[in-house]
């Protein structure tokens, strides 16, 4: 008796599954919905890390509104001007260029230039951080927090934390945009990856008032502004914001800068006696430039920048 | 008449979600818009219906006969895994506008416990055919009509001014349990029981 019952147990659930198991794969067939094909070879062209950065689900969601006409080719910015040129052959259209952009996080304040107000000793994120009191460990409260819900967010590992202050490294970053959603300081832009005059600062308090937090900050003290010959550069709410637009990467702004928050000097702002030196921390990008910039070496100032100003020109 | 008090009765009095806490997943998880909640309760209304229906032949027709009525868990569950994909692939052919606006509730159902709940309690009940089938609508329509009440709640707290600390889950379950204090209110209007006694069954 005891034998029967496990045996009809497992016939009857058993025959069920087979039962269910077989309807299901007839029905599959018979309720077979023709797919569009293109939708597979446009998935193949994307870069698969379902990364979800150019607002579909997936990357199986992009290739599905890019067949419907939804999206368009280039949408998907980790995959770049390559996947956009092989879907474009897909769905036989042409690609237009994109930009590349890259991440850029908005803050210098690492332990030594940015004071602290407390010792925090809490959950490991950012996030969940800035939901207390105080919102930041750091004076700032504009600040990179340094906790790495960024470095989390990202799945190319292009993040680091180092020195308390998140940086992105623009080789690896492909501008999928998780981390500057993900940052509750809203301090990670996405910038051109071509322009290296950026403002490492997103204090909008007044300049007093970032001095005394942070020896890293912007003052809003307008000099950039004065300084740029192609109006891109604005102080706005104490902050100086560039208009990559109208930017030509020539770096005049980074030279006046008294608080060196602006990225991209070229050359140091040379002293009447002492040679200048090529600014150590020059792109690499425009090392064709540092010769040009080390010619007029016992040069006045402005002629030192106007070599340097004309040099970016010819490079353009 | 005593049908419809019936299905009064599974809607609101022995509703799933308020009084019997079954399919509480669903209720929190897609309570944030209405347009979604109407979708996901239309979705169940479907399923629930006609897994109350398949069931009660599987248990019927299959346990009872082969005296093995304690593995009615594990072939319900099979039933309803293997019902929800079969709706799904069929309604992607045969009626794909219905396929969209369902979308990704109808295999979230699987994981629906009411669904499970229904077929379970028709069977302690020892319904019938007809009376299983009105009790999986009724409990359908009553788990819609929460979920729908609950999105409407929830978007409009959203929209007013309420405490920060509250925002999101805090404030669903303080709701449900709101919701739950007033659909007891419901409680005696009808007595399942005797109403079925009345049908004669």
């Amino acid at each position: 008796m005891d034998t029967q019952a496990i045996i009809f147990a497992i016939c009857s659930i058993g025959g069920l599954g087979i039962v269910f198991g077989a309807i299901l794969g007839y029905a599959s067939k018979i309720f077979a919905v023709d797919e569009d094909p293109r939708i597979g070879l446009v998935q193949e062209c994307l870069p698969g890390a379902n990364c979800g950065g150019c607002g579909f689900p997936g990357c199986g969601g992009l290739a599905k509104a890019i067949v419907e006409g939804k999206a368009p080719v280039n949408k998907c910015a980790p995959g770049g001007a390559k996947a956009a040129a092989a879907i474009a052959e897909v769905m036989g259209v042409t690609a237009e260029e994109t930009e590349p952009m890259v991440a850029f996080v908005k803050c210098v304040g690492t332990c030594e230039k940015a004071q602290n107000k407390y010792e925090y000793d809490g959950i490991d994120d950012c996030v969940m951080a800035s939901q207390l009191a105080g919102a930041s460990s750091k004076a700032c409260a504009y600040g990179c927090m340094g906790l790495g819900s960024c470095v989390k967010a990202c799945q190319f590992g292009a993040i680091k934390i180092e020195n308390g202050v998140a940086v992105i490294d623009p080789e690896v970053c492909v501008a999928c945009g998780k981390c500057v959603s993900t940052c509750p300081k809203h301090i990670i832009d996405l910038v051109p990856k071509k322009k290296k005059v950026k403002v490492q600062c997103s204090s909008k308090d007044m300049g007093k008032a970032v001095m005394s937090v942070c020896s890293a900050g912007c003052i809003g003290c307008k000099i950039c502004e004065k300084t740029c010959k192609f109006d891109a550069i604005h102080v706005i709410d104490n902050i100086a914001v560039i208009d990559y637009d109208k930017c030509k990467n020539c770096g005049m702004c980074a030279n006046k800068c008294p608080k060196k928050v602006i990225t991209g000097y070229r050359v140091e702002a040379p002293k009447p006696a002492a040679p200048a030196a090529p600014a150590a921390e020059a792109p690499k990008a425009e090392s064709a430039a540092a010769p040009a910039a080390e010619a007029p070496k016992a040069a006045e100032a402005p002629k030192a920048e106007a070599a340097a100003e004309a040099t970016e020109n010819k490079a353009e | 008449m005593n049908y419809l008090l019936f299905i009064l009765a599974a809607v609101f009095v022995n509703n799933y979600i308020l009084s019997q806490f079954l399919g509480i997943c669903p209720f929190l998880g897609v309570s944030k818009k209405v347009e979604t909640a109407a979708g996901m309760g239309v979705a169940v209304i479907f399923v629930m219906t006609l897994a109350s229906a398949v069931t009660y032949f599987i248990y019927n027709l299959i346990l009872v006969k082969l005296n093995i009525t304690y593995l009615y868990n594990i072939a319900f569950i099979l039933v309803i895994a293997a019902l929800v994909q079969f709706v799904e692939m069929f309604l992607k052919k045969s009626a794909p506008a219905l396929y969209q606006s369902l979308g990704v509730y109808l295999p979230l159902i699987t994981t629906n416990c009411a669904v499970l709940g229904v077929a379970v309690s028709n069977m302690q009940a020892g319904y019938n055919f007809i009376l299983s089938v009105l009790n999986g609508f009724g409990g359908a329509v009553g788990f819609a009509v929460a979920i729908i009440l609950m999105a409407g709640i929830r978007e409009r707290v959203e929209e007013g001014d309420h405490p920060a600390a509250f925002n999101g889950f805090p404030f669903a379950l303080i709701t449900a349990g709101l919701m739950s204090i007033a659909f007891l209110g419901f409680q005696g209007l009808i007595s399942v029981s005797e109403v079925v006694k009345a049908m004669g069954l």
